[in-house]
């Protein structure tokens, strides 16, 4: 099958530019965009790129755009796809900067974030609590959950590292419990 | 070279961020406030934005956070040094899935990151919050007991799946409502 990159990249700029909140949020809009209405990727091939996307790094729009022009129209495809889905982003955020750093010393405009900040606190706790939930139930993971927080917050240890230390327990643990059974 | 210096901080953000959304703030907050390039208050008030503006959280901030430290330039190079990463690795990935996908490392170091970044949220969320609630040292005065008011509203209303964007805008209108009134 060979698609168009221009296609892709128009088709991943409306998906980054109609998302908000990122992440998972991008996946019915890829659903209906890429897969029932162009037909680029089937529905498993979708359920492929969201499990591959949950284990490589980076954000979840960025792999999906990249894995499915990767496999609709090779390398340019993926440059396009991702190009595309980065772009407004960028773009927004670029023009809003500007908006930002002059309305940011205004009475009002202070007092609003004085708010929101609280808000997010709240926003950010939402979003941990579906995060653990999503986790397994064990002794391994809430003993790696409370080693990450104490090393981090309290031992003021790089998050690169406790990453780093938490993939490789989580390799040996699978291991040895293969060894075992 | 801060062009460089942003690419590279980026690069390194987007190669060990597993998972979307908030997954890379402890990642960002570490980086961000360890160069000095932006306060922890002002990357709350990014997070904002950020939740009423199209597009990936991490795009989103490494635009900004080079926006703010080098202009047009530098917001070019951390965004491409976020989306990099992800990029290649996917490129290299795509070519055989079906081992990737089945591969006992991979979802073995899974098990093992999934706990952790939970961890380290919750990490960035207390230092975070105690930048937002006691910005001033432990203060117990009328400003933190607006903002735990806030929280503590918020919260509930977040777990009753209202939507983010309603709740940054009752968050401000309260912020700019208890501004005005109490004269903060």
């Amino acid at each position: 099958m060979s698609v168009s990159p221009l296609s892709l990249f128009l088709t991943f700029a409306k998906i980054g530019l109609f998302t908000f909140g990122g992440g998972y949020a991008m996946i019915p809009l890829i659903q209906r965009e890429a897969a029932e209405k162009k037909g680029w990727v089937t529905q498993e091939d979708l359920l492929d790129v969201v499990a591959i996307a949950e284990s490589t790094p980076g954000p979840i729009a960025i792999n999906a755009a990249t894995f499915i022009g990767r496999k609709t129209a090779g390398v340019p495809g993926a440059v396009c796809a991702t190009l595309g889905v980065v772009l407004p982003s960028f773009a927004i955020i670029t023009a809003l900067s500007f908006a930002l750093q002059a309305f940011s010393g205004l009475k009002p405009v202070q007092y609003a974030f004085f708010g929101i900040r609280a808000g997010v606190m709240a926003l950010i706790l939402r979003a941990l609590w579906t995060l653990f939930r999503a986790c397994d139930r064990n002794a391994f993971t809430f003993a790696l959950m409370a080693a990450a927080f104490i090393l981090v917050c309290v031992l003021k240890l790089s998050s690169i590292l406790v990453i780093v230390i938490c993939a490789v327990l989580g390799i040996v643990r699978a291991q040895t419990r293969k060894v075992k059974t | 070279m801060i062009f460089f210096e942003l690419f590279l901080t980026f690069f390194r953000i987007g190669a060990f961020t597993f998972g979307g959304g908030y997954a890379m703030l402890p990642l960002v907050q570490e980086e961000v406030l360890g160069h000095g390039w932006m306060a922890a208050e002002d990357i709350v008030d990014f997070i904002a934005v950020s939740e009423s503006t199209p597009g990936p959280f991490a795009v989103n901030m490494a635009t900004y956070v080079g926006m703010v430290t080098a202009g047009f330039g530098g917001a070019a190079c951390a965004t491409l040094g976020v989306v990099l990463p992800s990029f290649l690795v996917i490129l290299i990935v795509a070519k055989f899935y079906e081992r990737f996908r089945k591969s006992e490392l991979v979802s073995g170091a899974m098990s093992g990151l999934r706990p952790c970044v939970a961890g380290l949220i919750a990490a960035a969320l207390v230092s975070l919050g105690r930048s937002v609630l006691f910005p001033a040292g432990f203060l117990f005065d009328a400003r933190f007991f607006v903002s735990a008011g806030v929280f503590i509203l918020i919260a509930l209303l977040a777990f009753r799946k209202v939507h983010p964007i309603l709740l940054i805008l009752l968050s401000a209108a309260i912020g700019i409502a208890a501004g005005y009134l109490l004269g903060l």
